[in-house]
């Protein structure tokens, strides 16, 4: 069997997604997947929204193999040895309302994967597609070892570095000043233990944000999830930023577990996984036209990731395009026609299950989160500033006008700082 | 003396599917090895047998057949087979063959062989990685009564006749002998080649078939299983490893020697 009606590159969430609502509409589907199963290439910080997946799975999307639902937010600005959190509950409860939950990735690929299978798609682990056969401009299959299959549609779900969205034409080499840098360790505690220090129930987790002094105050910042019994903790920072000052993410990282308000965490926990990875820069990275005469790009492979600065979304608009990338290949089968023309609407099946929307809606941001003070002076700011408010130890104490005065001083003017709250507003 | 068919060497590969090497734990209690929840591979040496029998099977045409017998997860090492180029992959599973030891596992195996038909040769391992023994290569020669060859690292077939190459202690011997046979292959005498796309495809469309049982082959239900099993594990030690301790001599290279075999001799080693 040589000709499937569909390839897809990838078994990660997105080629997931679409393989599994083509193959439920009776389209022969192959899967390939580069990593030994899938999800075992994959590395992850830890956080799904769900509600994507109760669009793709309407009955059944609690089967998905969760570890904690996320009752907790925190962002924390970190000096040297203090920290200024914001801690947000979520006091709803029952799962059905959850807005979000951690996963360990390689479990939840898999599943999805064998969702997928399920329904007829053929899902094919440990092989690397080599090349896609072209042939006048139209993609109509790929190539692997000296195995050639053709399919009517080429759906690259291949991630951040997507050499397939490359090699069809519709997306150019990343450079650097597009990515970040990610490192992850996950760390094996009890599930006790985790209930105990986050204080959450049984299934209870939280997602933890961290800027400041966990990148060096460059730009980028740090995370913890809370899994059934391990937390995932990391440290994502840009790429230009690290070799601009000659900065290795792995002591950024081991300074980070090192810091008070993570060392009560992990303490006593064994680092059981160690992993890194290349996250897009956001914004910068989506294709424009994610299509091309018998060929789509869906997930990361597209760019599309998006950061408001307090969340990081990836999951749930790979699965979206996945989707997506399914109604876009049902209709120009009814149509007859893959080529870009036909296959254009994609960009209107992006629009309507959210995908362009919101990228396009928070276009902005990324340039906002570029803003190097949000690394470095503001965390040390704040932190300075409530440093010296709770301060007591028989000094005179100042007005706090006057304090954030004298904490400015040198770092940020007035003017700088109006500027930044205005244009991050705006932007969020 | 019988001549391969025109159509090329029938042939058949017995598999099995192991515990990585590197993940085996053995369950204090039971003292048997831990199979459940560590992952697996196809057993280092049956994939060298595979390899051979592929080799032949390209130069000079036929069929291969890939047969395990275990429980239905072993359906992935005879999926991999067929990715790799066998034609066809059949599992003997039958809950009465749970706890079998050598014995039965080559009275078994045999029987399958048999009951699917003839074959010029039956390609086996030397011997698996999770228990070492060597038995079921030649304990099946026995039972299908055909010559065998064991430890064999090259073959060649000419006119019906067949010449291999076997590893022995000190060298190597060359036998010949006529099809059909039981050969049993070393480990490491060849590389074996990757399943190939297409190869995986073809697994998953034609499937393993998977619903052989011990009566479709005939099996006396005495004679298999643990009560057919005349193996009695009676203890089981895990092996401590000593602390190495490391020492550099350094400094002039005679001068060195002498301090080392100096030191050597002063802790009785030599």
């Amino acid at each position: 069997m040589d000709r499937f009606d569909v390839i897809v590159i990838g078994a990660g969430p997105a080629g997931s997604s679409a393989a599994y609502s083509l193959a439920k509409e009776g389209f022969s589907v192959l899967i390939i997947e580069r990593g030994k199963f899938p999800g075992s290439k994959n590395v992850y910080g830890g956080r799904i929204y769900t509600y994507p997946l109760k669009r793709l799975f309407p009955e059944d999307w609690r089967e998905a193999p969760v570890e904690r639902y996320v009752v907790q937010e925190n962002i924390s600005m970190l000096s040297k040895d203090t920290a200024v959190t914001i801690q947000y509950d979520s006091l709803r409860t029952g799962s059905s309302r959850v807005n979000s939950f951690t996963a360990i990735r390689s479990k939840f690929d898999k599943w999805l994967a064998k969702r997928a299978g399920e329904e007829g798609a053929m899902v094919i682990s440990g092989t690397r597609v080599d090349d896609l056969l072209v042939s006048n401009g139209t993609v109509f299959g790929v190539r692997a070892g000296g195995d050639e299959v053709k399919a009517n549609v080429i759906i690259a779900a291949d991630g951040v570095a997507s050499i397939f969205a490359q090699k069809a034409g519709i997306r150019p080499e990343l450079i650097p000043k597009e990515i970040s840098v990610g490192v992850k360790e996950t760390i094996k505690l009890t599930k006790k233990r985790i209930e105990d220090r986050f204080n959450v129930g049984e299934k209870e987790g939280v997602a933890n944000a961290y800027i400041g002094q966990v990148t060096n105050f460059l730009r980028g910042g740090g995370f913890l999830y809370t899994n059934e019994d391990s937390v995932s903790l990391g440290v994502v920072v840009q790429s230009e930023d690290l070799s601009s000052h000659r900065t290795e993410i792995q002591e950024l990282m081991e300074r980070f577990k090192l810091h008070p308000s993570i060392q009560k965490y992990i303490e006593g926990g064994k680092v059981v996984e160690y992993s890194a990875h290349m996250i897009p820069e956001l914004g910068t990275c989506m294709i424009p036209r994610p299509f091309a005469n018998g060929f789509l790009a869906v997930g990361d492979a597209a760019g599309f990731v998006l950061s408001h600065g307090y969340t990081y979304q990836g999951v749930d608009l790979a699965i979206l395009s996945g989707m997506a990338a399914a109604e876009t290949v049902k209709a120009a089968r009814a149509a007859n026609d893959y080529s870009a023309g036909s296959l254009s609407r994609y960009l209107h099946d992006l629009r309507s299950f959210g995908v362009l929307s919101e990228l396009e809606e928070f276009g902005n941001a990324p340039s906002f989160l570029m803003n190097p003070r949000i690394y470095s002076a503001y965390p040390q700011l704040l932190c300075g500033i409530l440093n010296r408010m709770y301060t007591v130890d028989g000094t005179k104490k100042e007005k706090m006008f006057h304090i954030a005065k004298e904490e400015m001083k040198g770092k940020i003017s007035l003017m700088q700082l109006m500027k930044d709250l205005l244009g991050g507003t705006r932007s969020m | 003396m019988s001549m391969p068919e025109p159509s090329g060497l029938r042939m058949v590969v017995c598999i099995k599917q192991v515990p990585k090497a590197e993940q085996l734990k053995i369950d204090p209690v039971k003292k048997t090895l831990v199979r459940e929840g560590v992952e697996s591979e196809i057993n280092p040496s049956d994939l060298h047998a595979l390899e051979m029998a592929l080799q032949l099977k390209d130069k000079h045409g036929g069929s291969l057949l890939a047969l395990s017998m275990g429980p239905p997860r072993f359906i992935q090492a005879l999926e991999t087979a067929i990715g790799m180029g066998a034609d066809e992959g059949i599992l003997l599973s039958d809950r009465a063959l749970g706890g079998s030891d050598t014995l039965p596992t080559s009275y078994a195996l045999s029987k399958a062989v048999e009951h699917l038909g003839h074959f010029d040769i039956v390609f086996c391992g030397e011997e698996t990685t999770d228990s070492s023994t060597g038995h079921v290569g030649p304990g099946m020669a026995a039972n299908l009564d055909l010559p065998q060859l064991t430890y064999v690292v090259e073959v060649e077939i000419r006119d019906g006749h067949v010449r291999a190459k076997r590893a022995v202690e000190d060298g190597f011997e060359v036998w010949e002998t006529t099809l059909p046979l039981v050969i049993t292959v070393n480990h490491g005498c060849n590389h074996p080649r990757e399943p190939t796309l297409l190869g995986k495809i073809k697994a998953r469309t034609i499937g393993v078939i998977d619903d052989l049982n011990a009566d479709d082959v005939g099996l006396d239900k005495d004679k298999i299983g643990l009560s057919g099993s005349p193996t009695v594990v009676d203890k089981i030690e895990t092996v401590e490893l000593p602390d190495r301790s490391g020492r550099i001599y350094s400094g002039e290279a005679r001068e060195a020697v002498r301090k080392l075999l100096d030191d050597l001799e002063a802790e009785g080693i030599i």
